[in-house]
This record gives C-alpha cells, sequence and structure tokens, in this order.
C-alpha cells in the first residue's frame, strides 16, 4: 500500500484551493473527474500533483456534464469520486446532480462560488446558495456544508464523503473565490489517526457473481412510467433525508439565545459578523452571531428559536437574499423582525456589518 | 408447459416480452447484443448503459447490472465507471438523438480521449420517444413531425455521418463500424468485434445500427423495410471503417 499523502499532524499555510486537494487525498478519494473554470482550477492543479503518489487518478473531461456525469459513473463502480466546479460549471452540473439525487449517488463536489449570474465575476460571490441548495428539476434532496476558515475546508471536505457514503445524498462543501485563493493557516492531519473512520464505499455495478443467476442484477434507473411509482420513491426518499437532516445539521453560535439583535451568515462572510458581533458585545450591545454551517439541511430549531427569543434578525450575505430565503422560510410565523443587509458579488468587512447593527440599536 | 421461445442467456427472461413497439429495430440489436454477450461470456463484467429515449426500455432488459441515465450522458457515466473500475465491461446504448445531437460532445471526446467503452448507436433516423421529430440523421426530405413538409437540408444541413465522423477522429486501437437490423448476422459480427476490442483493451469501439420505427414512420412492413434497406442503406453506408490491427492490410489497400 502507498503511504498516506497526510502522516503527522502538520501546520501548513497554503491557499484553500490546495486545502481541498489535500483533504481529499487524506479522506481517501480514489478518482477527480474534472473541468477548468475559475476560481476552482487549483483544486485541479494539486490533485494532480498528488494523484500518482498515492495512487489516485483524475479525469479532465470536455465539459462540466461530463465531469458530473463521469463523477457518477465512477460512484457506482464503487470508488470515492469527487469533483469541483464554480458559477456557469455548477449550472451544469446540476442536470448531474439531479440524477444524483434520483439514483443516491454520493457525489461529493467542491463549489467555489463566483460571481453571477452568468459569466459575472471569477472572483468571489456568495450567489450559488439557491442553486447548489435547491438546484436541479427535483426536492434539493442534497448536504451543503458552507466552510468559513481553511481548517474547515480541510475538515468538511474530508467530512462530505462521510456523510455521502453514509446517507447516499449528494453532498457539497460549499466554499467561495476568497477562500479558494488565499492563504491561511490550518492543521492538515490524517482522519484516521484523529479517530474519524472513513465510512467505506460500495460498488453499485459488477459486484460478484452472475446477475441472474448468483443475484439479482442491479438496474438502475431514474425514470418512471407512473406517477404512483415516483411518489412512492420519494416519500422514502424525503423519509430519509427527514431522519438525516438533525443527525448532519451543524452550526457555530455566540450569545444567540439572548440578545436583542441576531446576526445570521454563513461561509465567509460569518468571519466579518463574527467580528462585528464580538466587538459591538465588548461594547454592551445585547447582540448575538449564529452562522448555519450547514445550509441545506438547516439546523432548524435552533434557527427558530432564536427568530423566537430575538427582536431582530440581521440576514447578511454577499447575495441578494439566498440566505434569506431559506432562513424566512424556517421561521415562519416566528416573532423576529427580519433586517436584510445584502451585497450580491461583493465581500462584506466587519466594519460594514457593525455600522449596520448599531443603527438596529 | 409453455414454451419460451430461444432467447441469449444473458436476457431477463421476466422482463420478457420487451416494452418496445411492434416492428421496432431495437428487439434485433439488444438480441444480437445478448449472443455476444453469451458467447463472450462476460455477463458478470459488463454494464450495460441506457439513454433517455426509447433506448431507456431496456433498462431491465438483461441479467446485467444496468444503469439507465440522462439523455446524451450514457457516454460519461460509462466512461466514468470504466475509468475507475478497468474490468468493467461498459457499453453505452442510446439512439441518434442522444448520441448525436445532445451528447455528441460526449461521443466526439470520448472517440477522441480513445475511451476502453463500447458505445452502441441506433439510428432509425428522428426522435422515437418524443413523437417522430426530426433528427440529426433525418433523411433529406424525409418528413417528421419537425419538419412536415420534408428535411430541407439548406436550412437544417445534411445528416450526420457517425462511423465517418468516429472514424476520423479516432486513433489506433479503434473499432467502427455501421450494421444494420436487416443483417443480423453481420450486425453480431460487429458488436461482438466491439465488445472484445474493449476486452482486449485496445480502444473505443463504436458500432452505429441503422434501425427501423414503423410507428413514427407510420409504414406498413413492406414499406418498413424498403426505407431501411434502400433509403436508408443508400445514405449511410454499411460496413467498417476501422478495425483494430488490421493497418498493414490498409496500408496495402491505400498503396
Amino acid at each position: 500500500m502507498t503511504e498516506k499523502p497526510v502522516q503527522e499532524e502538520k501546520r501548513v499555510f497554503m491557499t484553500g484551493n490546495e486545502v481541498c486537494a489535500w483533504a481529499a487525498a487524506a479522506a481517501q478519494a480514489e478518482i477527480m473527474y474534472g473541468y477548468p473554470i475559475t476560481p476552482q482550477n487549483e483544486i485541479m492543479h494539486y490533485w494532480t500533483r498528488l494523484a500518482p503518489k498515492y495512487n489516485r487518478d483524475f479525469l479532465q473531461t470536455e465539459d462540466e456534464l461530463s465531469a458530473g456525469f463521469t463523477t457518477a459513473g465512477g460512484i457506482m463502480a464503487g470508488k470515492r469520486a469527487f469533483t469541483a466546479t464554480s458559477g456557469p460549471g455548477n449550472i451544469l452540473m446540476q442536470e448531474p446532480f439531479s440524477m444524483a439525487e434520483a439514483m443516491r449517488l454520493p457525489t461529493v463536489a467542491i463549489i467555489q462560488q463566483r460571481g453571477g449570474p452568468s459569466t459575472a465575476t471569477v472572483i468571489y460571490s456568495q450567489q450559488e446558495v439557491t442553486m447548489t441548495s435547491l438546484g436541479g428539476n427535483g426536492e434539493g434532496l442534497r448536504i451543503v456544508y458552507s466552510t468559513a476558515t481553511h481548517q474547515e475546508l480541510f475538515d468538511y471536505t474530508i467530512k462530505a464523503f462521510n456523510t455521502a457514503w453514509k446517507y447516499r445524498f449528494p453532498t457539497f462543501v460549499l466554499a467561495d473565490g476568497y477562500q479558494a485563493k488565499m492563504r491561511e493557516s490550518l492543521k492538515m492531519y490524517d482522519p484516521e489517526a484523529k479517530g474519524i473512520k472513513m465510512v467505506s464505499t460500495e460498488p453499485y455495478v459488477g459486484k460478484e457473481g452472475v446477475p441472474g443467476v448468483d443475484r439479482d442484477p442491479g438496474h438502475f434507473r431514474n425514470t418512471y412510467n407512473v406517477e404512483e411509482e415516483l411518489y412512492e420513491v420519494l416519500e422514502q426518499y424525503i423519509e430519509d433525508y427527514d431522519k438525516m437532516a438533525p443527525e448532519v445539521a451543524e452550526y457555530e453560535e455566540i450569545g444567540s439565545q439572548d440578545a436583542d439583535v441576531v446576526v445570521i451568515s454563513h461561509g465567509v462572510v460569518s468571519r466579518a459578523a463574527k467580528g462585528a458581533v464580538q466587538e459591538l458585545q465588548k461594547q454592551g450591545y445585547k447582540v448575538g452571531y449564529f452562522r448555519p454551517i450547514t445550509i441545506r439541511p438547516l439546523p432548524v430549531n435552533e434557527i427558530r428559536d432564536i427568530a423566537n427569543s430575538a427582536k431582530k434578525v440581521m440576514v447578511v450575505e454577499s447575495a441578494n437574499g439566498q440566505l434569506d430565503r431559506l432562513i424566512k422560510e424556517k421561521v415562519y410565523g416566528c416573532n423576529a423582525e427580519m433586517i436584510p443587509f445584502f451585497k450580491p458579488g461583493v465581500g462584506i468587512t466587519t466594519e460594514e456589518v457593525e455600522s449596520r447593527l448599531k443603527e438596529l440599536f | 408447459m409453455t414454451v419460451q421461445p430461444a432467447m441469449p442467456m444473458s436476457w431477463r427472461r421476466e422482463t420478457k416480452p420487451h416494452k418496445f413497439c411492434p416492428g421496432c429495430g431495437h428487439g434485433l440489436v439488444l438480441k444480437v447484443l445478448g449472443q455476444a454477450v453469451d458467447e463472450l461470456n462476460i455477463q458478470d463484467k459488463m454494464v450495460f448503459g441506457c439513454d433517455i429515449g426509447c433506448s431507456l426500455l431496456a433498462w431491465d432488459f438483461f441479467n446485467v447490472d444496468s444503469i439507465q441515465t440522462h439523455h446524451g450522458r450514457t457516454t460519461p457515466v460509462i466512461t466514468g465507471m470504466k475509468r475507475a473500475n478497468p474490468n468493467l465491461i461498459g457499453v453505452a446504448y442510446m439512439g441518434d438523438g442522444g448520441g448525436y445531437a445532445i451528447g455528441s460532445q460526449h461521443l466526439v471526446s470520448a472517440a477522441t480521449r480513445n475511451e476502453k467503452i463500447t458505445v452502441i448507436l441506433v439510428n432509425n433516423t428522428q426522435y422515437g420517444m418524443t413523437g417522430g421529430q426530426m433528427a440529426p440523421t433525418t433523411l433529406p426530405g424525409q418528413k417528421t413531425e419537425t419538419s412536415p413538409y420534408g428535411r430541407d437540408v439548406s436550412k437544417t444541413g445534411n445528416p450526420t455521418l457517425g462511423p465517418e465522423m468516429v472514424n476520423a477522429i479516432t486513433g489506433e486501437g479503434a473499432y467502427v463500424a455501421r450494421g444494420t437490423v436487416s443483417k443480423v448476422n453481420k450486425l453480431k459480427e460487429y458488436i461482438k468485434k466491439a465488445l472484445e476490442n474493449q476486452i482486449n483493451g485496445n480502444g473505443f469501439s463504436f458500432v452505429e445500427v441503422l434501425s427501423a420505427c414503423p410507428t413514427n414512420w407510420r409504414t406498413n412492413a413492406e414499406k418498413t423495410w424498403k426505407f431501411l434497406e434502400e433509403e436508408m442503406a443508400e445514405y449511410f453506408k454499411v460496413g467498417e471503417f476501422k478495425v483494430p490491427g488490421s493497418r498493414e492490410e490498409e496500408g496495402q489497400s491505400n498503396g
């Protein structure tokens, strides 16, 4: 067996894309399928450098449709496969992700959000929240981790493989161009040395024995003849998803239970929100911070508690209310006034959040 | 006692009779594919991928692991699977719309990369499942639902010549042929060679099959056969375009 990519825990200083490649390697990912698009390219660049050293594989496809569908094929062959994309590439991948939802394929995709709509910027945004969470012609039976630091990029890329293979729903690590391109320090580790057991993979096709003789053939489909047939399948999927949701939902909070005003944010923007809240708390403001780490499924009970106890909830994001819509759906009937602070496709600073918060007192 | 008609061993009896229309060519293609699977003894290794369109009706046709994918996307699914586990024998089964229109970039790119998979593309000159629209393969002047006055090549171009294209873009090791359901023995030979080419790890294998769709052609048996044998075969030349290992032969005949 080839040696592990990360053996001893070590502190490193690297870009987020490099972190993702190392994390996938540490998570024993076996093959990546990808197509170039900024700002996720360096995930492929680092993966293609690591892969031959650790007996892993890579295929550069003709487009993101193909990258998504080859990932599905790799998974059906029983491999821990993944892909990465952004913006217009994420649009194309909604087709294969829709099939992954329909066939319960544990696809793992790292999304480095860029500006939208259309080609927009290659730099940064939080505008792929709706598409990543609810894209495709289905019900959004997906798991989306939104990371805020390079340490989380490492942790949650590893976790994404385990969540995907445990529950068999398409799983995403949602980051952005800032996280992709900036350098930051983090600790890399071998998951098993930390007691994180990688969930084992299993082939859908090509199992032992002759189909029809030793075993039933694996007949995998996403098409149904009648409404009731589809409904029965979806009822089971939705039941599985709802049962899973409280087990995978994660969040981070500071003083959100007894604050007058709570800021809700996700991803890299929550660094600004956290900084602003901590500063204002020092100054005596009754302000709290809440950040869903899973934006799908959301930690619903915690969010509803806040929306019932706080007077005001300010949702801050680099999009025109994409997280806000997901939150509002969950807080229907709660008491807090919802305050928007949206800057679509643009970064948000601590100072901006701080001054907006002060206006609410 | 019911008498069962002779079926390939790799067919799944529980799903017969199959779901295709009377007179459809798919049954014949899948019959010779089943026979080839039996003769090559690859039932345990083969993964059968089928597209959207009439080909999806084959999703439970064989006692073989099968994946029904999206329209045009069978080639990348089977490619991804084969890359992940080269011991499997991947067959991507599709129609002319799936292979030459919506999935043409996948066909071209898989062929160019010489993916070690087998693509079987059934050409019946129109979109069958959706009700008979014009396809890349619709013949000049042929009437379909979206070319009701006949295909006008000045506006819609000429029919796609798939094997000719695949032949032009594949390198050594590829196998390229066009068969027809009107000559099943020859068709079986081509499909078997296409599978053997993958088993031997040579490269991309592609067989286009001229097939019949009396439902959408609105033809009786006689006219169906005539269209397949005369009009289609006139435009789409049947035969082998590329056979691995016969390079010297080709060189001689060219010289």
